[in-house]
């Protein structure tokens, strides 16, 4: 832990060497999400709800998984710029050193223009919290934190898959931005207005209704089942398959160095 | 002849440059139609919510969206080369100025080049499923063949329009010397004004009125919009004339900060 | 010590061939070579040691350092180096290795080289007396003491390469790789480096493997030369035999006056001017001093040099001379 504040600090501090062009990507990274925002607003603007779902309902959901996605982006950035540090021979730095190569990939890389987009989603969660019309109990507020742990966890995840396949190639790789940011983009919006098969896919295959669609239900109120409030819990197994396919990928490195 | 022959040599290149990716290809065929799919399914999710509040036929939308897909890496606004950024911002760019040749139109080729080779590989597979698929999702043929051929120029305007956009971007990094900031303003500004995240007629009419003048909206919103018929008339007309007085003032914009940015450059001997 | 034993790693690469045609045939069917990168390497490195691995590109030099340092697992073959096989062991083996890549800075950019030091310490776990001592030694010794506190990006290459290496040496490692770590610099940088891993071996008894491509490096820092060539071990022995072995004879520079002599057997000439002229001696025909007694015999000499044949030259020959 007193490692990663060091390497904590001279990312804040590198990043900090340049400051225009810092606050300048904040800024652009604060203009992305918020363009992400204006897209819900005039939709909403038109069509008032969609499946059920209000605007503020549906602004909790694109806050939750902007604020876990963006928190990936900035302190898990490492496994997204992934290929880079294979392609520069960083990686190979990481493995002649005797610590965990995830917790080193994790410190290789922070972004923290990247907290441009976690500031503005923080700030519509502050709209939608109160305006969503939740009775806030305090399970629901567990539920709704449990939400925020369980997109990191995906997230992190997905991530760490990216990370793995750069083993093997680094051209197909974009098809796994399906995910990160089809979950970013498509995940705004509780996966039930896709339709049941969307849904069975966003609950089996990539768990992301367990953080969004599932346990909104719970806090509108619409269930009381446990199991929707619990449900973002289940998304920590996501992180199983995603670590053993990274050690999977590692060993194939160092076996043919490519 | 001569003076066009280095261009097209170039164009050559980095069209079979790009070709090489045949696994980038077939994920990036992956990645669009599964992009394709889901918008589809969002915005059918709104057309049921409200039918009347939808502001163009569901087909016209829907041929929207493949095209879109289909033609994505023609107008991405956030498709830069790095190598062109890392030439200016690491020097390697004086080597460039020993060519003889005009760097405006070098990077310029180049960068089309690279958009059309990328699409080149993609947009056939996307476009024939699109057509084979069953209704809602299917896309539906271009309203008659004049639409059509309007819809073809509108398109090669458009993508002459993007790669001029990146390339005032280029430009402006000579001064700032640091892309990132800028490049990441640029690209969601345009995501949003061009269309490309909600299609212009969803947005309220004020703000619609306000983008469909700016440049941004001569790129995709345009020709995907003939294509489908959502644009007709007359406003054709009008669209093609803003996109060409656009296109060639942006060329001259960027040339222009090319010129300076250079002289610059040399002054200050790199 | 370092055991190596019948090494081998192949690899597989797709086949690129030029052409808008081949482009496109490539999107269906692609064709791939096999290299042998390491075939069948075996040698063994005594504690101590300084060994200048040399080979020209692609002879399978950063592969072997590579499988040394453990990051790359070999198909076939052990390696043993002080009691642990470096892939199978590797996160208790690198704990013991301090690797330099000339081309590539373990050093944060943008912040002072000190910070880039005190991370090292916590990431290898080195106490606070021991960092100590081995950072006012390296400081003191590469003098370091100015630019410690600058940021890494406002260094010279010199400056930096000498942070690097000192920054591989903050744990005490028992063995120094340095891969090309003269690359680039001025002659005063590359005399200051090569002065301090020759102080560093005799002080610490750090065992060196040094890959360069700069002949003098291996001059002034190895003696004991490995030449690898494609994926093979060609030769492995003492730089004094080496030089023996393949010199090709001594160079003699001479100024004179007269006419052009008529040169006995075993001396030819290598240029020829007016009055001065350089001449290549065979030793087992000739020795040298027979060749002065047999010149100054001719003309009046005014000034003689003898030289051995240069390393760059003796490497030249040696590559010739395995085809590689």
């Amino acid at each position: 832990m007193k490692l990663y504040g060091r390497y904590f600090s001279i990312h804040l501090r590198s990043a900090m060497q340049y400051p225009a062009s810092f606050w300048m990507t904040f800024f652009g990274q604060f203009l992305t999400a918020f363009s992400a925002f204006l897209s819900i607003y005039f939709l909403f603007d038109r069509f008032h709800a969609v499946e059920g779902f209000t605007y503020q309902e549906v602004l909790l959901c694109f806050a939750s998984v902007m604020l876990s996605f963006s928190f990936c982006e900035c302190f898990f950035r490492g496994f997204d710029r992934f290929p880079s540090l294979l392609g520069n021979g960083q990686f190979d730095r990481i493995l002649i050193r005797p610590r965990s190569t995830i917790f080193q990939v994790l410190c290789a890389q922070m972004d923290f223009s990247r907290l441009g987009k976690f500031l503005q989603a923080v700030l519509v969660f502050c709209y939608a919290i109160p305006a969503s019309g939740v009775e806030w109990t305090w399970p629901r507020v567990l539920t709704l934190c449990g939400m925020l742990l369980g997109g990191v966890a995906i997230f992190a995840g997905l991530f760490l898959f990216y990370a793995g396949a750069s083993f093997f190639t680094i051209e197909g790789l974009e098809v796994l931005n399906i995910f990160i940011y089809g979950g970013r983009e498509f995940g705004s919006y509780p996966a039930v207005i896709y339709g049941k098969a969307i849904l069975k896919f966003w609950t089996f295959v990539i768990p992301m209704a367990m953080i969004q669609y599932y346990p909104l239900l719970f806090l509108l109120g619409r269930t009381d089942s446990v199991w929707n409030a619990l449900s973002p819990l289940a998304t920590l197994l996501f992180l199983v398959p995603a670590y053993l396919f990274w050690r999977f990928g590692l060993r194939h490195y160092r076996s043919t160095g490519s | 002849m001569n003076f066009a022959a280095k261009y097209v040599s170039i164009f050559r290149i980095r069209f079979v440059n790009g070709l090489q990716y045949r696994l980038a290809a077939l994920a990036g065929i992956s990645t669009q139609f599964f992009w394709g799919f889901m918008e589809i399914l969002l915005y059918r999710a709104f057309y049921r919510a409200d039918p009347t509040a939808f502001p163009m036929e569901f087909s016209a939308l829907v041929s929207y969206i493949w095209l879109q897909q289909a033609f994505l890496t023609l107008y991405q606004s956030w498709f830069f080369e790095n190598e062109i950024f890392d030439a200016i911002t690491g020097g390697s760019v004086a080597y460039e100025l020993c060519r003889p040749m005009n760097l405006y139109i070098f990077w310029f080729t180049r960068s089309v080049a690279n958009r059309v080779a990328k699409a080149a590989l993609r947009c056939l597979p996307v476009l024939v499923v699109a057509f084979l698929l069953p209704e809602p999702f299917g896309m539906s043929l271009p309203v008659s063949l004049p639409v059509f051929i309007l819809f073809l120029v509108t398109m090669f305007l458009a993508l002459l329009l993007a790669v001029s956009m990146t390339m005032i971007i280029y430009g402006l990094t000579f001064y700032t010397m640091s892309p990132l900031g800028l490049r990441t303003v640029f690209s969601s500004l345009a995501e949003f004004c061009s269309g490309a995240l909600v299609p212009l007629p969803f947005l309220p009419d004020g703000v619609r009125k306000v983008l469909e003048v700016l440049p941004f909206a001569s790129v995709q919103n345009l020709p995907f919009r003939i294509y489908s018929g959502d644009i007709a008339g007359m406003e054709i007309f009008w669209g093609v004339a803003l996109q060409v007085f656009w296109t060639a003032g942006l060329i001259a914009l960027g040339a222009l900060i090319f010129r300076n940015a250079l002289k610059r450059a040399v002054v200050q001997g790199g | 010590m370092i055991t190596v034993q019948h090494i081998t790693k192949t690899f597989r690469v797709a086949r690129r061939n030029a052409g808008l045609k081949e482009a496109v045939k490539a999107l269906w069917k692609r064709e791939y070579d096999t290299i042998h990168a390491l075939n069948d390497i075996s040698f063994t490195i005594g504690d101590g040691e300084m060994v200048g691995y040399i080979g020209p590109n692609g002879a399978g030099k950063s592969s072997t350092i590579k499988v040394l340092s453990g990051i790359l697992t070999p198909d076939t073959g052990q390696c043993d180096i002080n009691g642990r096989c470096p892939w199978k062991d590797r996160s208790s083996h690198v704990q013991d290795i301090g690797v330099v890549f000339g081309q590539r800075s373990q050093l944060w950019w943008d912040v002072p080289v000190i910070d880039s030091f005190e991370l090292l310490r916590d990431i290898y776990r080195v106490p606070q007396n021991e960092y100590k001592r081995n950072f006012d030694e390296l400081v003191e010794l590469l003098n370091l003491s100015q630019i410690v506190k600058t940021p890494t990006r406002q260094l010279s290459l010199g400056q930096r390469m000498r942070c690097e290496i000192a920054a591989s040496l903050l744990h005490s490692p028992k063995i120094l790789f340095l891969d090309e770590p003269t690359i680039g610099l001025d002659a005063v940088s590359k005399l200051a480096v090569r002065s301090f891993i020759k102080e560093l071996n005799q002080r610490r008894g750090t065992t060196v493997i040094l890959t360069t491509h700069d002949m003098q490096d291996i001059e002034a820092l190895a003696s004991r030369v490995i030449l690898i060539g494609k994926g093979r071990i060609l030769l492995d022995g003492a730089l004094e035999n080496l030089k023996k072995q393949f010199s090709g004879g001594k160079i003699l520079r001479i100024e004179y006056q007269g006419d052009t002599p008529e040169l006995p057997n075993g001396l030819s000439w290598q240029e020829k001017g007016e009055n001065h002229g350089v001449l290549l001696l065979a030793p087992e025909l000739l020795s040298v001093s027979e060749a002065i007694s047999s010149l100054s015999a001719q003309v009046e000499l005014r000034d003689v040099s003898v030289e051995d044949t240069p390393i760059d030259e003796i490497v030249a020959n040696l590559y010739r001379e395995y085809r590689i």
